[in-house]
């Protein structure tokens, strides 16, 4: 367990940090002493195979789940050292969520769904409407607002969902697969929005996937595999520009 | 720098490795575990240790007696293991269809006991980089080069499957390469 007295020292330049976290669910291991840092503002991707122990990763690093060993530092603070209460709101102002399957409430509007977490941190109703009809123009939602969600396609309910994660103005958006439920062009689409709005906000944002197109999105990629994250792969090198352009495609 | 093509002199000289051996051995080996369905000609293994020689990565034994064109034992030497070595560290050009090549370096590498999870990891890398090039081309470029910045993400990401499932299975393979 780790001592809430002893001041972390943080890894330069990061915001949110795995430091060699451990986490089992019952007998079964999902993280076997895991270590990332991610920077504030840059889009991390976590790779991995399904049961390679990434989404643990990211339900780790958002305190939701708490490590049965190692610590998770956010902005210099140990999360898993905090009580359930501070974690709590520091996920409700601070972090922002995108899950496969939106977790939107289908029987409320779209407005109603982005709006709820601002309700949730008292804004008042009034802005907290303003805010959601201004987030929902820009993803191209403008016009749905009304609509219950349950009656989106999933493209459009997803684009809620990023809508609902960035009207909060979070320091880090957590995406778990959020592109796992939709076709390949919607995908795109969504990630599209999400990479450019979380950039021109400076949101943080760490995106679990599977797959390495969409991890391709992000600035620096990190694979997990049997519980261990690996190496973050290095920012492109001139050889690899120099690969690129011999490539004729751009 | 990538190294783009499967090399015979860079794969015999790995054989080499294992132990000094005739070209009649070689080419056994390198067709058993290289070859897929295509045998290497006598006459290209021979012409290659010779001009391995040449180059000071190889040298030959005196001539032994016996049958065949050439019965001279060749062994590696300091600077072909150095060769060898940096061949197999060096990732291949991130480009759709390179398994031929990857397969024979991650073979290689099992059947000489080197990192051959260490050369998937570096691979990995650089195909990820790659595609990482092509969305940023896709964000910013018209549909033209969008359409082929998505084909060729597409095969990239195939071929990073490929990675991911042979450095799972790399523990089989290296069974299968030890017992020939």
């Amino acid at each position: 367990m780790s001592n809430p007295a002893v001041p972390a020292s943080v890894t330069r330049g990061s915001l949110i940090e795995a430091r060699d976290i451990y986490k089992s669910f019952g007998q079964t291991p999902a993280l076997r002493g895991a270590n990332v840092a991610v920077r504030q503002g840059e889009i991390f991707a976590i790779m991995g195979p399904s049961g390679s122990g990434k989404s643990t990763l990211l339900h780790c690093l958002a305190g939701i789940f708490t490590p049965d060993r190692g610590d998770v530092l956010f902005d210099g603070q140990v999360l898993n050292a905090m009580s359930e209460a501070d974690r709590t709101r520091l996920r409700r102002t601070a972090f922002g969520f995108v899950f496969q399957f939106g977790q939107l409430v289908p029987e409320l509007t779209a407005a109603d769904n982005v709006a709820l977490p601002l309700l949730l941190n008292r804004t008042r109703r009034k802005v907290a409407y303003m805010t959601a009809d201004v987030w929902l123009g820009q993803l191209g939602l403008g016009d749905k607002g009304g609509r219950r969600t349950g009656e989106l396609s999933g493209g459009e309910g997803q684009r809620v969902a990023v809508a609902r994660a960035l009207a909060l103005a979070p320091k880090v958006i957590f995406a778990d697969e959020p592109t796992g439920s939709l076709d390949s062009l919607t995908g795109e689409k969504v990630m599209d929005l999400l990479t450019d709005l979380a950039r021109q906000q400076g949101a943080t944002v760490v995106i679990v996937t599977h797959e390495a197109r969409i991890a391709a999105y992000a600035d620096r990629v990190a694979t997990v595999r049997d519980g261990i994250a690996s190496a973050v792969d290095p920012p492109a090198t001139a050889a690899s520009h120099a690969a690129a352009a011999a490539t004729g495609v751009d | 720098m990538y190294s783009a093509h499967v090399s015979v002199p860079l794969t015999l000289l790995g054989l080499l490795e294992r132990e000094p051996s005739h070209g009649y051995d070689l080419k056994r080996d390198y067709d058993a575990f290289f070859g897929r369905g295509k045998q290497l000609p006598f006459g290209q293994v021979y012409a290659t240790l010779g001009r391995l020689a040449r180059d000071g990565m190889a040298i030959a034994g005196n001539a032994e007696p016996g049958d065949g064109p050439d019965r001279k034992r060749y062994a590696i030497t300091d600077a072909g293991r150095h060769e060898v070595d940096a061949w197999l560290a060096e990732p291949v050009e991130p480009e759709p269809h390179l398994q031929t090549v990857l397969f024979a370096k991650v073979t290689l590498a099992l059947m000489l006991g080197k990192p051959a999870s260490a050369y998937l990891d570096t691979q990995r890398a650089a195909h990820i980089r790659r595609m990482q090039e092509l969305t940023e081309v896709k964000r910013a470029g018209p549909l033209v080069d969008v359409l082929l910045a998505d084909h060729a993400l597409y095969h990239l990401e195939a071929d990073l499957r490929w990675i991911d499932l042979t450095s799972a299975r790399l523990a089989e393979l290296a069974e299968a390469v030890r017992n020939g």
